[in-house]
């Protein structure tokens, strides 16, 4: 039944007529597909030494000479399998734009919601942050925070969340102002809710249609922002090779011919922030009643 | 007069003053505001737009966000003073013995939850029913309010209702609790005419039914007059009349009350230009000394541009803030 509904509907009618936003889905699930299936895809673990052989080092892609059938996409500089090294790459790079986009919708729906409804001190607070913040490039404050911590998957969360929260909380905010002057937040207030529950149950639900487009481009926006702290060597640790490291680690070698190494891990953040970002336009397209 | 007020009164309100201040000063829209209501009755608070009706509603149920502030004042629901009572007693009064119903029923319903979540959310706060209590409450006060198929209705979300419709529920909202008095702001105003008449018909059988008292804010005479027991007729923040319904409508004393009665269209006398207050509201941020209705007045005098006039008695039941007060049959 919910199925049948979903067929029949306004946005499935819409997704089967729009190219992007099938290619971007397709690319997605992709990418889905293998994050979660990678490690039984490919049959050497990267990041086990034991199954390294220094020997395979810088093996070209299988279809130019001297190409090797077990590493299709060629191997680096420890004979490390870069498709592996992509399949594996890709789970850290997808993880951290989901968690921190997770962390910081969390955290910037609150903060907007707080300064929407309460308005105020409060809120001035919150907004100059937010507007001081915005005034930098994103990837300024990461970079700037990534010194000041040191590297690591849980510093370059930390450092995402702090420069994501601010859309989410300034979209919040005005969606919160005009939704608390609707007559049923008064209602709910007449009728003696607390003002947790009427930002809960009343505001909440009604200012988060925008945050799923926002959060969707947010994933890819955080993939290449991390692939560049990582490429600058100040994001992930090189125990756990995200996209961009992988990128960084080519980088070296990309000059003497060996340019499998950069660019195929390139290629795969391309391809999944350019599957994203389709995604995301049909979706904003979709949900914004404006654009109709 | 007398013996209302030797009757010890359910709602009291006494010199209220509720101001707003804002960047280009200070606005009172509510400037020594005082009425009463008994238990069961209805009391019409008439005005034009921007007269601080709305703002007497909100101020009684402790509900003027800032800049605004009740500057002085008592509000009196038996005997207790809601001005001074803290935000946690102020919430279990709204809803449970004051609620509200609003003008436009469209946007006062939650669009992402159910009729029926609406409806319970009041009763699960004021209420220690279970479940299956709160139900059978909503649906008998859905079946009150004349929906028919309640118990399906329920589930059935606000969009899939019509505005006619969307405003029983409101009224069914604000009734289920069983409060004491409703305040009903401007409760018809966004309704067609033959809707109007059907939701006035069921607001009064709803509070005749419950012995309940209303507060109805609105603009409109004609459907005051249907309505109320008395009525208190307010003009930039003051009160500038009140007194009994029949009275006031017959024969009002202050010129302010008969424009407002004038200016309604009669039908038997079709070629008759519509009567009509001349100029309008002042500016309340600056209100001239004396009378502030004085400039639109025809029986406006030197002295009203002196002295403030004081709310005194007039002939029958009526009070009035005028210094040359209309005689009844006396025509402004």
């Amino acid at each position: 039944m919910p199925m049948t509904r979903f067929l029949s509907s306004e946005f499935f009618h819409n997704y089967k007529r729009s190219a992007s936003a099938i290619i971007g889905s397709t690319l997605m699930l992709l990418f889905a597909f293998a994050v979660i299936a990678g490690p039984f895809l490919v049959a050497q673990n990267p990041y086990d030494i034991a199954a390294l052989d220094l020997m395979d080092s810088y093996k070209p892609p299988i279809w130019l000479e001297g190409g090797d059938p077990r590493f299709p996409l060629g191997t680096d500089g420890q004979g490390r399998d870069v498709w592996a090294s992509i399949l594996y790459g890709a789970r850290i790079s997808v993880f951290i734009g989901l968690v921190a986009m997770v962390a910081s919708c969390t955290i910037g729906t609150l903060l907007g919601l707080i300064a929407g409804f309460y308005g105020g001190i409060i809120d001035s607070v919150i907004m100059r942050i937010a507007d001081i913040q915005l005034s930098f490039p994103s990837i300024l404050i990461a970079l700037f925070l990534m010194s000041a911590v040191g590297t690591g998957v849980d510093k370059v969360l930390i450092a995402l969340t702090a420069v994501g929260w601010v859309v989410y909380a300034r979209t919040v905010r005005g969606s919160t102002l005009s939704e608390i002057e609707k007559e049923y937040v008064q209602a709910a207030r007449v009728a003696g809710l607390p003002n947790s529950k009427i930002i809960r149950k009343h505001v909440l639900p009604n200012v988060l249609t925008p945050l799923i487009v926002i959060g969707t481009i947010q994933v890819g926006t955080f993939v290449l922002i991390e692939a560049s702290l990582s490429f600058l060597g100040v994001g992930v640790p090189i125990t756990q090779p995200s996209l961009g490291l992988l990128i960084k680690n080519g980088f070296d070698v990309l000059f003497s011919g060996l340019w499998w190494t950069s660019v195929f891990p390139g290629f795969a953040i391309m391809m999944l922030v350019f599957g994203i970002n389709l995604f995301g336009d049909f979706l904003r397209d979709e949900l914004n009643p404006r654009l109709k | 007069m007398k013996e209302q007020a030797a009757l010890k009164p359910l709602l009291a309100v006494r010199d209220l003053r509720t101001y707003f201040h804002t960047f280009s000063g200070i606005v009172k829209a509510v400037n020594g505001v005082s009425f009463e209501i008994g238990k069961g009755e209805v009391m019409g608070l008439v005005g034009e737009s921007g007269g601080g009706k709305s703002v007497v509603g909100f101020s009684i149920l402790g509900l003027i966000d800032s800049p605004g502030k009740i500057e002085a004042g008592e509000i009196l629901l038996d005997g207790e003073d809601l001005v001074q009572a803290g935000e946690a007693r102020l919430r279990e009064i709204r809803g449970r013995d004051i609620s509200m119903v609003f003008q436009d029923p469209m946007t006062s319903l939650n669009p992402l939850h159910t009729v029926g979540r609406q409806m319970d959310e009041v009763l699960r706060l004021h209420t220690d029913l279970d479940t299956k209590a709160r139900k059978q409450a909503c649906v008998e006060m859905l079946e009150s309010v004349g929906i028919s198929r309640a118990s399906k209705r329920l589930s059935a979300y606000p969009h899939q209702f019509s505005g006619g419709m969307r405003q029983r529920v409101v009224i069914a909202i604000a009734m289920l609790a069983q409060p004491r008095i409703i305040i009903a702001d401007e409760p018809t105003t966004a309704l067609d005419v033959t809707i109007q008449s059907q939701i006035l018909k069921l607001m009064r059988a709803q509070i005749a039914k419950k012995d309940a008292s209303m507060i109805l804010i609105t603009h409109d005479l004609a459907v005051v007059s249907e309505m109320a027991d008395h009525i208190t007729v307010l003009y930039c923040g003051n009160v500038v009349e009140r007194g009994n319904t029949r009275d006031l409508i017959e024969a009002a004393s202050h010129p302010y009350t008969r424009g407002l009665i004038d200016s309604i269209p009669d039908t038997s006398n079709r070629h008759e230009r519509l009567n009509q207050i001349p100029g309008s509201v002042p500016d309340i941020r600056n209100l001239p000394r004396g009378c502030n209705f004085r400039d639109r007045c025809p029986r406006a005098q030197a002295l009203c541009a002196k002295k403030e006039p004081a709310l005194t008695p007039q002939h029958a039941t009526l009070w009035a803030a005028c210094h040359f007060p209309l005689k009844p049959g006396e025509s402004a």
